[in-house]
């Protein structure tokens, strides 16, 4: 039988996941945008798991929401990273320290 | 009557301020002549008014007056008003001010005649007269303080009056700064006055005072002092300021450097009286100790004689008189140690008009010489300028206390007051003024035979120039020697020895010196006669004498002095080391303290810690921050996280 917390530890492994991809990835940014969709993947699964528990079909409600923003975000960010590669000729993180005090 | 009266006395002093606004305001609209014609007319009225108060007052011996005019405010139960209290010390006060004031705003149409500053000069010496009436006046401290501070600026204004001389500028700021420091006393003196009756008001101050009699004050701990002593010695502070007695006399000499209109009116005849004038209107603070009168005696005394010995060796005709002068206001200020008051006052009244004489005189001189003020260029002048050689001898004789002269009766009072006072120090005061006799003689005379006789010492060019003085100078010079003359023996009976003033001066009885001298005295000539049996006019005689047989009859004598007793002379013309000691020690000292605030105070702690230090500090800090932004997306990804974790925590276990 899969319980609740099965659900919630696949949900925090993904976040952690996630998470290791931001901060370990020194190379490339698709990495950077593809570690942020896992990371609301990971929140995802934990609403689904929720509602399910809890008889409620507002957290899924909520997941069709954060999918359709997802899709545009993921949409906007290439689009940004596009332009970024255009004007800097890299998609190197660690190249883009412009704001360094 | 009444009303009459109460408006004739706020016009006494509304006259000359009127002009004085007049004359310094639109002068430059409506020029010279009319600006002189204003303020002379503002003190003419002054003048006459206060002949009709005299009149009502002394002669018709009406009640005096205690009025209040305007309430300036009310502040805790106390009120501060501008007020006139008119009895017959403020008659005479009126009358001495107003002449002098009328003679010398004459003559100063002949001495300022060709000065660029015509206008702002009458304006000037109009608002002091202004200042001057006010401080005499006033029926409250607040009032008489107003004017005490009236004075002392128009007195900085006039010392400064030609301030593209550097001299001129640094005599008036030490005019200014010397005062200050009496000022300070004085002050503090008013505020014990308010702080003990909780009043400022004379009448009732003075009403109260011998309830403070024993009462004592703890400045330091464990020193327990009467508080009419320290409350007299600082209003005494006050006066030692103004009337310019040692050690605060320093500013009085330099204030020579203004005209010498200024000379006659300010720093002669009235502005350096007002601290006499003062503390003889506090007659009953003064009288109830007897520390504070021996203070104003030794003071007195000490002013009196080693100023006199000053004047010796000057060879600058107005800084002779200008040292006579603080040695005839030690005088004075003997007499009100010596519970004399009356005295003072006369000797203050028959001074005013002959040292007011000498100092015109002195510059009816000056005018003739070209502005030379050097006597040993004059000599000989007897002869271009007779009415100036004649009201000066006069002024002279007056002076030195011949029998018959105005100063004669009012120093004989002095002296005789002195001799019966009980008080401690009385025998060195007695010495003292006994002393002075000779020295004023001595001086005096050096003066009038260095300027009037013998070698014709100037150059052949101010020779050729030399002529006597237009009518504007030596009017005033022959109105001023009348009185000179006769105003000794018209009030000597009165003043002196009578109860002239009433009860506008309170002596007590274990003081009343004058009275018990009062038996002795039968007439004005009588005292002629007795002075002959005394040994004041012999001293005098003898002093005219040794002047003219140094400076007559062997004048090669006083250089050969010099030389034998040059450490003498050194101290002398040093002027005792006072100007020396002040210039190192307080202005040396507060320039050192001035220093130590700016370097660090100012530059180190202010500059250097507050402002500078605080931009340095926020400096250094960002600088070891900015490690922190390193622009990477991660680094900052990593902080939020680790930020959102201990919150989380904190949330969760707290």
């Amino acid at each position: 039988m899969i319980t609740l917390s099965d659900y919630l530890l696949v949900g925090a492994i993904l976040f952690c996941l996630s998470l290791a991809g931001i901060f370990l990835n020194r190379k490339n940014v698709i990495i950077l945008l593809m570690s942020i969709e896992l990371m609301l993947l990971a929140v995802n699964i934990n609403f689904v798991a929720f509602s399910v528990f809890m008889q409620d079909i507002a957290g899924q409600v909520f997941v069709f929401f954060i999918l359709t923003v997802a899709a545009a975000e993921a949409a906007i960010g290439l689009a940004i990273l596009v332009v970024l590669y255009r004007s800097k000729q890299s998609i190197n993180v660690d190249d883009m320290d412009s704001m360094k005090g | 009557m009444t009303d009459n009266m109460q408006n004739i006395y706020l016009a006494i002093p509304l006259a000359p301020l009127l002009g004085a606004i007049v004359a310094g305001l639109f002068g430059w609209k409506i020029g010279r002549t009319a600006s002189h014609v204003v303020a002379i007319a503002g003190v003419t009225v002054a003048f006459v008014l206060s002949l009709i108060v005299f009149k009502h007052i002394v002669i018709d011996n009406a009640e005096a007056f205690n009025g209040t005019v305007y309430t300036w405010m009310v502040s805790n139960g106390i009120h501060f008003q501008i007020g006139f209290l008119i009895d017959k010390l403020t008659a005479v006060m009126l009358i001495v001010v107003t002449f002098v004031s009328l003679m010398v705003h004459i003559y100063t149409i002949g001495y300022m005649r060709d000065d660029p500053g015509y206008q702002r000069f009458f304006s000037y010496i109009a608002l002091f007269t202004f200042s001057m009436l006010m401080l005499v006046m006033s029926n409250n401290f607040l009032q008489l303080f107003f004017g005490w501070e009236a004075v002392g600026l128009v007195s900085y204004l006039l010392i400064g009056f030609w301030y593209t001389k550097p001299t001129a500028i640094y005599a008036n700021l030490k005019a200014f700064l010397v005062n200050r420091v009496g000022d300070f006393g004085f002050l503090l003196g008013i505020a014990a006055v308010l702080m003990y009756t909780g009043s400022l008001d004379y009448a009732e101050v003075f009403n109260q005072a011998p309830s403070l009699t024993g009462k004592t004050m703890e400045i330091f701990d464990g020193h327990a002092w009467s508080v009419l002593t320290v409350t007299c010695i600082l209003l005494f502070i006050g006066a030692m300021g103004k009337s310019a007695q040692v050690p605060l006399h320093v500013w009085l000499p330099d204030s020579m450097e203004g005209p010498t209109p200024i000379s006659a009116l300010i720093h002669a005849a009235t502005m350096v009286t007002a601290g006499i004038f003062m503390v003889a209107r506090m007659s009953p603070l003064f009288e109830l100790s007897e520390t504070a009168l021996s203070f104003v005696m030794v003071i007195g005394a000490i002013t009196a004689l080693f100023m006199g010995f000053l004047g010796l060796v000057q060879n600058d005709i107005k800084r002779v008189v200008a040292y006579s002068t603080l040695s005839q206001l030690g005088y004075m200020t003997v007499a009100l140690g010596a519970s004399a008051y009356a005295a003072g006052i006369f000797h203050l009244m028959t001074h005013a008009f002959f040292k007011a004489l000498l100092f015109l005189g002195a510059g009816s001189v000056i005018i003739a010489m070209h502005h030379e003020q050097d006597m040993r260029k004059m000599g000989g002048l007897r002869k271009y300028m007779p009415i100036t050689w004649i009201t000066a001898l006069i002024g002279s004789l007056a002076l030195i206390g011949t029998p018959g002269f105005s100063g004669f009766y009012s120093k004989d009072a002095i002296i005789v007051a002195v001799r019966n006072s009980e008080l401690a120090g009385s025998g060195f005061a007695y010495m003292a003024v006994l002393i002075g006799v000779f020295i004023t003689a001595l001086y005096s005379f050096r003066m009038y035979f260095m300027v009037f006789h013998g070698k014709e010492r100037m150059d052949e060019h101010t020779r050729s120039h030399l002529h006597e003085c237009p009518k504007v100078v030596t009017v005033p010079l022959i109105l001023l020697a009348i009185p000179s003359v006769v105003i000794g023996a018209i009030y000597v009976d009165q003043m002196a020895f009578g109860g002239f003033f009433g009860a506008a001066i309170h002596v007590s009885d274990s003081h009343a010196i004058s009275a018990e001298v009062a038996h002795h005295f039968h007439s004005w000539w009588g005292l002629i006669v007795h002075s002959l049996s005394d040994v004041p006019v012999y001293l005098a005689a003898a002093g005219v004498f040794v002047a003219w047989f140094l400076y007559m009859k062997r004048p090669e004598i006083p250089a050969l002095i010099q030389q034998r007793f040059s450490i003498v002379n050194t101290i002398l013309v040093n002027k005792y080391g006072f100007d020396r000691f002040n210039e190192i020690f307080f202005a040396g000292g507060s320039r050192l303290l001035g220093k130590f605030f700016w370097q660090v105070g100012d530059v180190r702690l202010i500059d250097g810690v507050v402002v500078n230090g605080s931009a340095r500090s926020i400096g250094w800090f960002s600088s070891v921050l900015r490690h922190i932004q390193t622009g990477y997306l991660y680094h900052y990804a990593f902080v939020m996280i680790i930020g959102l974790l201990l919150l989380l925590t904190w949330v969760v276990f707290r």
